[in-house]
């Protein structure tokens, strides 16, 4: 491998059909801001999902470039509801 | 959405949801399988090793036919450290010869075959259509809800086989909300390389393969491994590692790979490659003591929806095909019968118990709680290993009993001896 790829060159490579709505919704916006410090969503999810908006004090979710592996769902201190995409949605992996 | 009752639901077209359907529409159930992506393994990751043997007890000299990339002749271990790795490996040339031990497979491509052996059979596939829920007639499973307008579908016989993000049985309450101990995060790249590449470096004739699992600081000292596989025209190279670890290592998967990438020898190895895809998916864990409840009233669980995965021997394709088919054999019974109560179900978890499945999920069922509550084995070990070969075998005029010294020295500095004699010992006790 020439050069470091990032995370959105890989993501790019990845086809996705993503739905109007999100498939993954944080249940309750207070408990980030004022019980979880590690914020594990932030950083566990592979395709880095999830970002922390210290404006708005906010967790913003691109759903859009989920790939469904379910990691956020289980990292993170029960405060994520995960639903699979509408059928015929979200990642369609070529090779697998 | 569709009038008439079916004999089998299968939840999910993976390879157990797959081995069920095939069964049973072999003999000549009414079998509707279900999966929510654009075709079978499209959403579907592995890493991809797939066993022939239980492979054949489906469908006889598949590797004929079938989308398999490269036949495995060699099997490597490599521990890393930062700059240097010790590596073992096995190579067996009757691995070459028909009908091979195993091949290395990418699920998207393998699935989609597989699931066009189970229409033939007479099964029907139904894609880009998502379960949402189990239907009941008081406490048995009679059917099952859809995404799809009046998705309501009812059958004698519902086959789960979600795999390891099991929402619905979860919700059915079959086993609580797994735990991040039980889970392991794997992200892996798919690399193009020329074959000739790929056979000139990994030093291949023809269609043979290789696989090399990695420890140490492939993982950072977290439980877990790392893999570097030949495909045809192809390198599946990922890393897998605990959940709970990754959590509090503060660990991104993606970056984990990026490192492992960087180590100069395996950069060597995927030297000039072209990603053509990134994947994540999770791997069920848990061991024997989290198993869920594997039948109810008109309802059975397999693959890794139901834990059934050997991290120990990076087995869980085999385990997910043969439950399948026990699964399928297991409602074909129930339906010569007419009686799809638990009790003839049950029959389900004692083909298990029969089968190597159980007999190897119970072999290691103290091990993951071990090597998770033992870093040892992740990190200082790996990195011990790989220290003592350095100062063995650089020659600058230290006599070798000083080295031999040194190396005792930095051992004990790590682990008391009294420490490591224990962890050989119960590392022992949970393998043997």
């Amino acid at each position: 491998m020439s050069e470091k790829m990032t995370l959105e060159d890989k993501l790019y490579l990845d086809r996705f059909k993503p739905d109007s709505e999100s498939h993954l919704t944080v249940i309750n916006r207070d408990f980030c801001v004022n019980e979880c410090d590690e914020k594990p969503c932030t950083f566990i999810c592979p395709a880095r999902v999830y970002e922390w908006d210290e404006e708005e004090e906010i967790i913003k979710v691109a759903y859009e470039g989920c790939v469904e592996c379910g990691t956020c769902r289980y990292g993170c201190p029960d405060n994520i509801n995960w639903s699979n995409p509408r059928g015929g949605y979200g990642i369609t992996y070529k090779f697998g | 959405m569709v009038e008439e009752k079916f004999d089998a639901i299968v939840i999910g077209a993976g390879p157990s949801g797959l081995a069920a359907g095939y069964t049973m529409a072999k003999a000549g159930m009414n079998v509707i399988i279900f999966e929510r992506g654009d075709y079978p393994g499209s959403k579907n990751v592995m890493g991809g090793v797939l066993y022939r043997d239980p492979t054949e007890e489906l469908i006889s000299g598949f590797w004929e036919e079938a989308p398999v990339e490269r036949y495995i002749i060699q099997q490597d271990i490599w521990v890393l450290d930062d700059d240097s790795v010790i590596t073992m490996g096995y190579q067996d040339n009757k691995f070459a010869k028909k009908p091979y031990n195993n091949f290395t497979v990418l699920r998207a491509k393998f699935d989609r075959w597989f699931a066009k052996k189970a229409e033939e059979a007479g099964a029907l596939l139904i894609t880009e259509t998502v379960v949402e829920d189990l239907i009941y007639d008081d406490k048995r499973v009679v059917g099952v809800q859809t995404g799809r307008k009046d998705g309501e579908v009812k059958a004698d016989v519902v086959i789960l086989a979600e795999g390891v993000n099991s929402l619905i049985g979860e919700q059915a309450g079959l086993h609580p909300k797994i735990p991040p101990e039980h889970l392991a995060v794997a992200v892996k790249e798919v690399i193009s390389l020329p074959r000739e590449t790929i056979e000139a470096r990994f030093n291949l004739n023809g269609d043979e393969g290789k696989t090399i699992e990695l420890v140490g600081k492939a993982t950072e000292g977290m439980m877990g491994t790392a893999f570097i596989y030949t495909n045809e025209k192809s390198l599946s190279v990922g890393v897998g590692a605990l959940l709970s670890d990754m959590v509090d290592a503060n660990m991104n998967p993606n970056d984990l790979l990026e490192e492992l990438k960087s180590h100069p020898t395996v950069a060597k190895l995927l030297q000039g490659g072209e990603t053509k895809e990134y994947l994540a998916h999770l791997i069920p864990e848990g061991g024997y003591h989290a198993i869920p409840e594997l039948y109810r009233d008109g309802l059975m669980v397999v693959g890794d929806a139901a834990m059934l995965v050997n991290g120990y021997h990076r087995e869980g394709s085999n385990l997910a095909m043969i439950s399948g088919k026990l699964a399928g054999e297991t409602a074909i019974e129930a339906k010569e019968a007419g009686d799809f109560s638990m009790d003839m179900l049950s029959s389900y978890k004692e083909k298990l118990d029969d089968s190597f499945i159980m007999k190897d999920m119970y072999k290691y069922k103290d091990a993951s709680a071990f090597f998770a509550t033992n870093p040892h084995f992740f990190e200082i070990y790996p990195k011990l290993a790989n220290e003592a070969l350095h100062e063995l075998l650089v020659v600058d005029g230290k006599p070798k009993r000083q080295k031999q010294r040194k190396i005792l020295e930095k051992v004990k500095d790590k682990r008391s001896y009294f420490g490591i004699a224990k962890d050989l010992f119960n590392a022992w006790r949970v393998m043997r």
